[in-house]
């Protein structure tokens, strides 16, 4: 049986109460947006504090070129739209305002991934944390609850540098009652030694119910919320992948430059063992639900369940005792194949 | 101490000259675009900002981001000559290691307010920045320099359009106006007339003036600060290579450092 989780707010709905907390406890936070505030959020902080709050209009690119001054003048600002507009649109002012001189400027976008549902691809962001990623000096979370996201953006206003955080549109599971979420770590939610899941974001929930499903069945998943994509917890990766000899990465972007491919680029350095993705294949969605949407582009716990007996069957063979005379490699049973 | 506009049409000798040396020593650079702006850049940094180079961070300084980042070479021998660092280095533009980044980078040299060099971006910065200044309750300005090609640029325009509506009156915009770009002439590649009108209908206030008249140029520069409620638009028509007959109105010195036989020439030109 796999739990059922009670659900919460939306990841930027906490980012929106976050801000207003900010608001009060420093007078530095500022806050700028294009048109968008209602949907991320941000419009709280704007009635709150309107003269430390910048409506900049349709215009990500001076958006985020004015944070990028802001911040050069010692105030912290944050800076939000849509997840695609404000990495793709804003990316050269990200690189050239933000990244390049290192400037104390906090990103934190909304409606990340697919599960924006009807408003269709040009809305939805499947490359934002790729694009984040490979900007220097930046780091990059993917809450998971709402509990999280909170507290990702408010230390995020406390870090000296560049900040991404992606939240979502839909209201989300709960994972957490409090927690630290320290950048550069990870947090374990459930042990197990026969694989390990990673995910971060909406998937975490969705590890969580694998984890359930896989153990009906006698497997046991670790499961890591590894809402810091970069920097990511490289010790807690490698000694999953040690401890369990195989892997699992989910999370709602593309397959291509986010966390199945931070992880990926981890372990082949120190730690090879096999990784399945669940993640959007290289292409775009469409219109739906978002339910719908997860359903058909791959992003469930049965696709995780799916991902984890494959990764299973390729872990590596237990190299003793050697194989007897008759089998081969190539035709041995493996015990957890399906 | 600030300079008298002889004293400026002076040091404006020895910043092209610098910029000449500099990026023929370079094998690299962009001399055009540097000569044209040199009487602005001159007049800005020994005349009409307020800035302390013993004191670099000071929080009532003016702030200055040279956006068109390729000019560097003329910025740079101002910083140097104002006191920001050892005239000496010049000679070490775009070298390894050296402070003097082809392009303007704060990471190298922190009196730098902003990095540049994708064109674009200096204007919104400097949003960003006069905004922290009213924040702040400072009356120090932001000087923004954009080159007219530049100005081709979606984002400048995003920009014009929000301080015009804001009225950010601690802002000065200046427009190298000198009509060529890279590839050709402004007017061939993208025509940007009528450019001050199209400042003057998103609500700056516009001065149009020659941008090699030194007495003119400081006049405008210093009138720009008693303006209030809205930012100004200097838009300076200029010429490529200015003070370098060869060089002069020829897009092709965009780009391209000048041979040591070339340098020889123009240096000549120059005077001292």
């Amino acid at each position: 049986m796999v739990r059922e989780l009670p659900m919460g707010p939306a990841t930027r709905e906490a980012y929106g109460a976050a801000l207003v907390e900010l608001g009060k406890s420093n007078p530095n936070v500022v806050v700028v947006d294009a048109d968008l505030s209602k949907s991320t959020y941000t419009t709280k902080f704007g009635k709150e504090f309107p003269d430390r709050f910048f409506n900049v209009g349709i215009a990500e690119a001076n958006m985020v070129g004015i944070a990028g001054g802001l911040a050069h003048s010692g105030k912290i600002p944050f800076c939000s739209s849509f997840a695609c507009f404000l990495i793709d649109k804003g990316y050269d002012q990200l690189r050239i305002a933000v990244a390049y001189p290192q400037e104390n400027v906090k990103v934190v976008s909304s409606h990340g991934g697919i599960s924006i549902g009807e408003d269709g691809p040009s809305q939805q962001s499947i490359e934002d944390v790729a694009l984040a990623v490979t900007l220097p000096g930046f780091v990059v979370c993917v809450p998971s609850d709402a509990v999280q996201a909170k507290e990702l953006v408010k230390r995020a206003a406390d870090h000296k540098g560049p900040v991404y955080i992606r939240t979502g549109r839909p209201k989300v599971p709960v994972i957490y009652t409090g927690g630290e979420f320290p950048f550069g770590k990870s947090s374990q939610l459930e042990d197990g030694k026969d694989l390990t899941i990673v995910a971060n974001g909406l998937m975490v929930a969705e590890a969580l119910k694998a984890h359930d499903a896989l153990k009906d069945d006698g497997i046991t998943a670790r499961v890591i919320d590894s809402y810091c994509v970069k920097p990511l917890d490289s010790e807690a990766i490698e000694r999953a992948a040690k401890e369990t000899g195989a892997l699992v990465v989910a999370e709602e972007h593309s397959k291509f430059g986010g966390l199945g491919s931070v992880v990926a680029q981890c372990l082949a350095a120190t730690t090879p063992a096999p990784i399945e993705q669940v993640a959007v294949d290289d292409t775009y969605a469409e219109s739906g639900t978002p339910n719908q949407l997860l359903e058909k582009y791959g992003l469930t716990w049965k696709h995780i369940v799916a991902a984890a007996r494959k990764v299973m069957g390729r872990k590596a063979r237990p190299s003793s005792p050697p194989p007897s005379a008759g089998t081969t490699e190539e035709n041995a049973p493996h015990p957890f194949e399906v | 101490m600030p300079l008298t506009v002889d004293e400026l049409k002076v040091k404006a000798v020895q910043v092209r000259r610098d910029s000449i040396e500099m990026i023929t020593a370079a094998g690299s650079g962009h001399p055009g675009g540097s000569l044209s702006e040199t009487d602005l850049l001159v007049a800005l940094w020994f005349r009409v900002m307020r800035h302390d180079p013993k004191n670099p961070q000071w929080a009532a300084r003016d702030r200055f981001i040279l956006s068109k980042g390729h000019g560097c070479p003329a910025l740079y021998s101002c910083m140097a000559h104002a006191g920001y660092f050892d005239a000496a280095i010049l000679p070490t533009l775009r070298k390894l290691g050296s402070p003097l980044q082809g392009h303007p980078d704060r990471r190298f040299m922190p009196a730098l307010e902003a990095s540049t060099g994708s064109l674009g971006n200096g204007l919104s910065i400097g949003i960003g920045i006069a905004h922290a200044l009213k924040l702040d309750k400072t009356d120090a300005r932001v000087w923004v320099v954009v080159g007219d090609g530049e100005c081709q640029e979606g984002q400048i325009w995003e920009a014009a359009m929000y301080a015009g509506a804001h009225g950010l009156d601690n802002l000065t915009l200046i427009v190298d106006y000198n009509k060529k770009q890279l590839d050709d002439m402004v007017k061939h590649i993208l025509p940007m007339d009528p450019l001050g009108g199209k400042f003057s209908s998103f609500g700056w206030n516009v001065m149009e003036i020659d941008g090699h008249n030194m007495q003119l140029v400081v006049e405008s520069l210093e009138e720009s600060k008693k303006v209030k409620g809205r930012p100004t638009c200097l838009v300076a028509h200029t010429i490529t290579g200015k003070g370098v007959s060869f060089m002069e109105n020829d897009p092709k010195w965009h780009g391209v450092a000048p041979t040591k036989e070339e340098c020889a020439k123009a240096l000549a030109e120059i005077g001292a």
